[in-house]
C-alpha cells in the first residue's frame, strides 16, 4: 500500500492544504463556545443587548469563515483523491500492457478488471475521507487529552489509559479486517469472472439449455461474496460499540476518581464537569472516525491488491535495442530452442533457418506446437532455453516495439475491437492513409465485403466484431497485419475460416505485394502450404522434417501420412 | 427512470427483509435513548459530588452503575443493529444482483451482442457495490438520526416550548438545502456511473484482447485512448465527489446560523427574565444536539443519491426487454426430424436484408450440407434454426410445427451443436465435456472424448480429465474444437448442427472425427456448415447459398453436372 503513495506526490499541495483548511475550520468551531460564554457573562450578566447582538453576528461571521475553509478542504481532498485514483488507474493500465503473455495467462482477465475498477474506486473513497478527517480527529482527541492534563494531571491519567486502549482496539479491528476485505475482493473477482464467462458463452450456454445451472452457479458465487461481506461487517461494525463502551467506562472511572479527589479537597466540582466534557468530545470524534477507519481498511486491502499487480515485473523486458544485421542471410533463426509453459514442454530443441523473402509452411497435428513455435518470433513468450534470432540478432536484445513492428501477426483468435473498420485496421499502422487501408483490405480479400457495408471504412463493428461472419472477421485481422507492410507475416491458421477460393486468392495476392514479406503460414491443410519454399513438419514439439513438398514426400513419413490423409478425403 | 421510481423499487426490494428492519428500528430506538440517558446519569453523579467531604458516594456509585449498564446494553444493541443492517443491505444487493444475472439469461442474444460486456459487468459489480455501501450508510445513520431528533425534541419542549418552536421551524431549511444539492448531484453521480461503465467496457476489451494489443504494439495508442476516458472520469468524479461533499458543510453552516439565532433570542429572553441562565445553557446544548442528526442525515442523503444512481443502472439492465416468453408454448418431444424453411426473411440491420425468400425442406434423417461464400448467411441460418434470433417473416418448422410455437428449451435440447464459437467454461475438462449432460459417468465422458479424438491431448494435460481449463487458457483452437465435439458426442442428440466444427483440426484427426460423426449422424437430421467442400461431398443434399438465398441444391454429383455456382466453387478449391 505504501508504495502507492508515490502517486499522491503529484497532489502534494492539495493533500497538505485539505487537512490544513480542515484544522482552521475546527479552530473556528472551537471558538463558538467562547463566544457563548461571553454572551452569558457579559451580555446577560450586564444586560448589554448591543453586545449580545454583536457577539451573535460574530458567530455568523465565524460560521461563514468556517464554511469557506471547509469548502476549500473538500475541494482539495476531492481533487487529490480523484487525481490519485486517476493516476493509479493509468499506471496500472500501462503496467498491464507490459506484462508478458505468460503473466497475463497466469493472472486471468477478470481479476485484472476488478483491480482496475472496483479496487481503485475503494482506494479513491478511502483517500478522500482520510484527507478530510484523518488530521481532524487526532487533533481533537489529543487536544482534548492535553486540555484534560492542564485541568488536573492526576484525574487525566484516566485519559492516558483510555486513549491507548482505544487505539489498540481500533488497530486490532483494522488488522483483522484487512485480510478479510482482501477475500471480499477475491470473491468479487469470482462474480466478475462468472458474469464475463456467461456473456462470452451466451450462444453455447443457450444452445445447451444451461441457463438454470449458470444461474445457480452465479448465485453460489454471489452468496459467497455476500457471506464474506457480512462476516467482515460483523468485525468492522464492532468498532463503534467498542469505542462507545470504552469511553463510557472511561467516564465512569473519571467521575469516580473525581469524586475521591473532590472529597479529599484536591479538585473542584467544576473541574469534573470540564473533564467529563472533554471525554464526551473524544467520544463524538471517535465515532466519526470509525466510519473513516472502515473505509481506510477497505482502501488498504484494495491498495495492496493493486500494488501486487504493479509489483509484477514484466518478464519480457524489452531489450536495449539492437542494430539488426540486414546482411544476415537468415531473417529468422532458431538455435536449440525449447519451450515449456510450466508443464510438459511444448517445443524441444528446435533448430531452424529461414531466408529473407521465403514462404514457409508449418504443418503438424493439433497440439504439435505450431502456434508455440511462431509465438516465439515476436517474443510473445520467451524460449525456456536456446535463442531465437531475427535479422541475425537475438529477439531478447530487441526493443520490443521495434521487433514487433517488423512482424504482422494473424492469430487464431480473431480478436477485433468495437469501432469502425478504419479504427480496427489502423491498429496495425496508426498513420495509414485510406488508400493504404484499401490496399491492405484488397490483399486480404476483404475489399468487396467492406465496400458493400454501409459506410464502408466507417462501418461500425460491434464488440469482438460480432456483426461480421467468421470468415469476414478473419479477413479483417489479415488486413490489419498487412497494412503495416511487415517484413515477416505470420498467419497462424489464419485461413481456416476462409473458403478455398478466397484462400487461394489471398495467397496469390500476398505473392504480388510490393513489400515481399517472409510469409510463415501455419496450417492443417497440405494444400495451403504445399507450394511453400520451406515446409516444417512438427510432431509432438519436435521437427519431424523440413524441406520442400517434393523432398518431404520422399523422406518424411509424418508428412507423407498427412498428405495421404488429405488425398483420401479430398480426392475426387 | 427518475429518482422517485427508483426509490420506490429499492424500498420494495428492501421490504423483503421487513422483519429485520423492524428489529433494527427497535434496537436503534433503545440504543439512542440509552446513549442520551447516559449524560443525564453523569449529571446526576456529578450533582452528588458537591464539595470537600460532602460527596454522596452511594449516589455516585449507583449512577455510575447505571452508566455501565446503559453503555453495555447500548453498545451491544448498536453492534447487533450494525450486523442486522449489513445483512439487510448485502442481502438486498445480492437479491438484485441475482435478479440481474437471471435476467441476462433471458435477454435476446442481439442485446448481449450489442452491449459491451464490460458495461454489463460494471453494472453487476461496481454499481451494485456502491449501492450496498449507500444502503448501509443510509440504514445506520438515517435510523439513529431520526430517533435522536425525536428524543431531543421531547427534551427541548420540556425546557422552553417557544424556543423549541424556533428550532423546529428553522431546521428544515438545512434539509431543503441538502435536498437541493442532492438533486444536482444525482445527475452527476449518474454521469459518473455511466462513464465508469464505459471505461470498464474499454478496460474489458483491452484486457481481453491484450495479446493482440501487444502483438501490434498498440499499447501506446490504447493508453492514449484510455487517457481520454480516464480524464473524462476524472472530471466527472471530481464534480460529483466535490459537490456531494458540499451538503454536510452547508447544512452545518445553516445549523450554525440557527445556533446563533437561538443564542440571540435566548439571550434576549434571559435579559428580559423569561428564561434562567441555566435553562439557556442547556437549551443551547440541546439545540446543538438536535441539529447534529440533521447534519448527518443530509450527508446520508447525498450518499443515497449515489446509491440510487447506481441502482437505476442495475434496474435498467433488469428492465431491458426480455426475449418473447415461452410460457404456455408446446414442448417438442421425440421429433422425427423434418425441418423446413418457408419464405424466411431476416436481417440484423433493418436496412439490409440478409436472408430473403429462403425455402428449403430437410427430410428427417438426412445429412444436409450448407455451403457458400463467406458472409452469405450460413451461420445466420443456424442462429435462426436455434432461435438465437427470430425470423422477420416466413417460418421454420420442425415436424411441421412452427418453432416459434414451441419452447426454446425443448427445441434446443433436440439439437446437438458444435458452433463456430469454441467457448469453454472455466471448469475441469470432465465438467466441460459433460456440459450438456449432467451426471454422465466417467466411462461415458472418456468414450465421448475418444470418439472426438480428444482423449490423447487430454491425457497429456497436467491433471488429465480433472485439469481446470478456461477461456483464457493456453489450449489451441483445434483442441478447443475437439472438446466442443466431445461435448456433442456425449449428448447423442436427435438432430445435429455442425458449424465449421472441424476447421482448426488437423486432417488426420479430422478424418477420424468425421468417421465418428458419420456414426453419430446415422438416421439423424444433420446440418453441416462447411467451406471445405471435401467434407460435405457425401451429404444427402448440398444446399448452396449465395446472397442469403438458396442458389442451388442437390447431391454432389447432381450439382457438378449442373455446372453452376457449386461447380465453380468446387473447382476453385482444387485449382489452388
Amino acid at each position: 500500500m505504501l508504495k502507492l503513495l508515490k502517486f499522491l506526490k503529484n497532489y502534494r499541495k492539495e493533500s497538505i492544504l485539505s487537512p490544513v483548511f480542515k484544522l482552521v475550520e475546527v479552530a473556528f468551531e472551537l471558538t463558538i463556545p467562547l463566544l457563548v460564554a461571553n454572551i452569558i457573562d457579559r451580555g446577560i450578566g450586564l444586560s448589554d443587548k448591543p453586545y449580545i447582538i454583536k457577539m451573535s453576528l460574530l458567530m455568523v461571521l465565524f460560521g461563514i469563515l468556517g464554511l469557506a475553509c471547509t469548502l476549500m478542504a473538500q475541494y482539495f481532498a476531492a481533487k487529490a483523491s480523484v487525481g490519485f485514483a486517476t493516476d493509479v488507474r493509468k499506471s496500472l493500465f500501462d503496467h498491464i500492457s507490459k506484462l508478458s503473455f505468460s503473466q497475463l495467462d497466469e493472472m486471468g482477465a477478470s481479476t485484472l478488471i476488478t483491480r482496475m475498477t472496483g479496487d481503485i474506486n475503494q482506494l479513491q473513497t478511502g483517500t478522500n475521507l482520510t484527507l478530510r478527517l484523518a488530521l481532524r480527529s487526532p487533533f481533537v482527541v489529543f487536544g482534548a487529552v492535553a486540555m484534560a492534563f492542564s485541568v488536573d494531571p492526576a484525574s487525566a491519567s484516566v485519559f492516558a489509559v483510555t486513549v491507548p486502549v482505544l487505539t489498540v482496539v481500533v488497530f486490532a479491528i483494522m488488522l483483522a479486517c484487512i485480510p478479510l476485505y482482501k477475500k471480499v475482493q477475491q470473491r468479487l473477482d469470482g462474480v466478475v469472472g462468472k458474469t464475463r464467462e456467461n456473456l462470452l458463452g451466451t450462444r453455447v450456454i443457450r444452445a445447451f439449455c444451461k441457463e438454470d445451472e449458470e444461474i445457480q452457479d452465479f448465485q453460489m458465487k454471489n452468496s459467497a461474496l455476500t457471506d464474506m461481506q457480512i462476516k467482515v461487517g460483523k468485525i468492522s461494525s464492532f468498532m463503534n460499540p467498542a469505542t462507545f463502551v470504552l469511553i463510557n467506562l472511561g467516564i465512569v472511572a473519571l467521575i469516580y476518581v473525581g469524586a475521591l479527589r473532590v472529597d479529599s479537597g484536591k479538585n473542584s466540582n467544576g473541574d469534573i464537569v470540564a473533564l467529563y466534557n472533554y471525554m464526551s468530545q473524544i467520544l463524538i470524534e471517535l465515532i466519526k472516525l470509525a466510519g473513516l477507519i472502515i473505509s481506510l481498511t477497505k482502501a488498504i486491502a484494495c491498495g495492496n491488491r493493486i500494488e501486487a499487480v504493479l509489483d509484477i515485473s514484466p518478464k519480457t523486458v524489452s531489450g536495449s535495442g539492437v542494430k539488426e544485421d540486414k546482411n544476415s542471410p537468415y531473417i529468422i533463426e532458431f538455435r536449440n530452442v525449447s519451450l515449456s509453459y510450466g508443464g510438459e514442454s511444448a517445443l524441444h530443441n528446435i533448430n531452424l533457418k529461414i531466408k529473407r523473402g521465403q514462404t514457409v509452411g508449418i504443418i503438424g497435428s493439433t497440439g504439435s506446437g505450431k502456434s508455440s513455435l511462431v509465438n516465439l518470433v515476436p517474443r510473445f513468450y520467451d524460449a525456456s532455453s536456446g535463442e531465437v534470432l531475427v535479422d541475425g540478432a537475438d529477439v531478447k536484445e530487441y526493443d520490443a516495439t521495434a521487433l514487433r513492428s517488423k512482424i504482422g501477426t494473424v492469430s487464431q483468435k480473431k480478436s477485433l475491437f468495437e469501432g469502425s473498420v478504419r479504427d480496427n485496421i489502423l491498429i496495425g499502422k496508426s498513420d495509414a492513409a485510406d488508400e493504404e487501408i484499401w490496399e491492405a483490405l484488397s490483399t486480404a480479400q476483404a475489399k468487396k465485403m467492406i465496400e458493400e457495408k454501409p459506410g464502408g471504412l466507417d462501418f461500425m463493428l460491434e464488440q469482438d466484431g460480432k456483426n461480421l461472419s467468421g470468415g469476414q472477421r478473419q479477413r479483417m485481422t489479415i488486413a490489419r497485419a498487412l497494412v503495416r507492410k511487415p517484413e515477416i507475416l505470420i498467419l497462424d491458421d489464419a485461413a481456416s475460416a476462409l473458403d478455398y477460393a478466397t484462400g487461394a486468392a489471398l495467397n496469390a495476392a500476398l505473392k504480388s505485394t510490393d513489400f515481399a514479406p517472409t510469409v510463415i503460414t501455419v496450417s492443417q491443410r497440405v494444400s495451403a502450404i504445399k507450394n511453400a519454399d520451406l515446409i516444417i513438419v512438427l510432431e509432438d514439439g519436435k521437427i519431424a522434417g523440413t524441406g520442400t513438398d517434393a523432398e518431404l514426400l520422399l523422406n518424411c513419413t509424418a508428412y507423407r501420412e498427412i498428405c495421404e490423409s488429405q488425398l483420401e478425403s479430398e480426392a475426387i | 427512470m427518475n429518482n422517485l421510481s427508483v426509490m420506490k423499487r429499492v424500498i420494495k426490494d428492501i421490504g423483503r427483509s421487513r422483519l429485520l428492519i423492524a428489529v433494527s428500528l427497535v434496537f436503534s430506538v433503545i440504543s439512542v435513548i440509552l446513549s442520551l440517558y447516559i449524560p443525564v446519569l453523569a449529571g446526576r453523579a456529578i450533582d452528588c459530588i458537591s464539595a470537600k467531604g460532602a460527596v454522596d458516594f452511594a449516589g455516585v456509585k449507583s449512577a455510575l452503575f447505571y452508566i455501565v449498564i446503559c453503555a453495555a446494553v447500548g453498545g451491544l444493541l448498536q453492534w447487533l443493529m450494525s450486523i442486522i443492517n449489513n445483512r439487510i443491505a448485502y442481502n438486498t444487493v445480492r437479491y438484485i444482483r441475482d435478479k440481474a444475472f437471471g435476467h441476462i439469461q433471458k435477454l435476446p442474444v442481439s442485446y448481449i451482442d450489442a452491449h459491451p460486456y464490460g458495461d454489463i459487468v460494471s453494472r453487476i459489480t461496481a454499481d451494485a457495490d456502491q449501492f450496498s455501501d449507500g444502503l448501509i450508510l443510509g440504514f445506520s445513520q438515517l435510523f439513529t438520526g431520526v430517533v435522536t431528533i425525536a428524543v431531543t425534541l421531547i427534551f427541548m419542549l420540556t425546557i422552553s416550548p417557544v424556543i423549541a418552536l424556533v428550532v423546529v421551524v428553522l431546521t428544515p431549511i438545512s434539509l431543503f438545502t441538502a435536498k437541493f444539492i442532492a438533486q444536482k448531484t444525482y445527475a452527476m453521480f449518474k454521469e459518473q456511473s455511466e462513464v465508469r461503465g464505459k471505461q470498464t467496457a474499454f478496460i474489458n476489451e483491452m484486457i481481453q484482447n491484450q495479446k493482440t494489443v501487444q502483438a501490434f504494439s498498440y499499447g501506446e495508442k490504447s493508453s492514449k485512448r484510455f487517457d481520454k476516458i480516464n480524464e473524462r472520469l476524472r472530471t466527472c468524479s471530481l464534480k460529483s465527489v466535490f459537490f456531494s461533499s458540499l451538503t454536510n458543510p452547508t447544512t452545518r453552516f445553516i445549523n450554525n446560523l440557527i445556533y446563533a439565532a437561538v443564542g440571540l433570542i435566548g439571550a434576549l429572553f434571559a435579559v428580559a427574565g423569561n428564561i434562567t441562565v441555566g435553562g439557556f445553557v442547556s437549551f443551547l446544548a440541546y439545540s446543538n444536539q438536535y441539529t447534529k442528526p440533521f447534519n448527518e442525515i443530509s450527508g446520508v442523503v447525498t450518499e443515497l443519491q449515489n446509491a440510487l444512481a447506481c441502482a437505476a443502472r442495475l434496474f435498467e439492465l433488469i428492465d431491458a426487454e426480455a426475449e418473447s416468453s415461452d410460457a404456455g408454448k408446446a414442448e417438442l418431444s421425440h421429433p422425427k426430424g423434418d425441418v423446413s424453411f418457408n419464405s424466411v426473411e431476416f436481417s440484423y440491420d433493418k436496412s439490409r436484408t440478409l436472408i430473403k425468400d429462403f425455402n428449403f425442406d430437410a427430410v428427417a434423417g438426412k445429412k444436409i450440407a450448407v455451403v457458400g461464400p463467406t458472409g452469405c448467411g450460413k451461420t445466420t441460418l443456424i442462429n435462426l434454426l436455434l432461435r438465437f434470433y427470430d425470423v422477420d417473416s416466413g417460418s421454420i418448422t420442425v415436424d411441421g410445427i412452427n418453432i416459434n410455437a414451441i419452447t426454446r428449451e425443448s427445441l434446443r435440447t433436440h439439437f446437438g451443436m458444435v458452433l463456430q464459437d469454441t467457448w469453454i467454461k472455466n471448469a475441469t475438462v470432465k465438467e466441460n465435456i459433460s456440459f450438456g449432460k449432467a451426471g454422465a459417468t466417467d466411462e461415458e465422458i472418456i468414450e465421448a472424448a475418444k470418439a472426438a479424438r480428444a482423449h490423447g491431448f487430454i491425457k497429456r494435460l497436467k491433471n488429465g480429465y480433472d485439469t481446470v481449463i478456461g477461456d483464457e487458457d493456453g489450449l489451441s483452437e483445434g483442441e478447443r474444437q475437439l472438446l466442443c465435439i466431445a461435448r456433442v458426442m456425449l449428448l447423442k442428440p436427435p438432430m445435429l448442427i455442425l458449424d465449421e466444427a472441424t476447421s482448426s483440426i488437423d486432417t488426420l484427426t479430422e478424418i477420424r472425427v468425421q468417421e465418428a460423426f458419420k456414426k453419430l449422424m446415422e438416421n439423424r437430421t444433420s446440418f453441416i456448415v462447411a467451406h471445405r467442400l471435401s467434407t460435405v461431398r457425401d451429404a444427402d443434399c448440398i444446399l448452396v447459398m449465395n446472397d442469403g438465398k438458396v442458389a442451388e441444391h442437390g447431391t454432389h454429383e447432381e450439382l457438378l453436372k449442373l455446372n453452376g455456382f457449386y461447380a465453380k466453387l468446387y473447382n476453385s478449391q482444387f485449382s489452388a
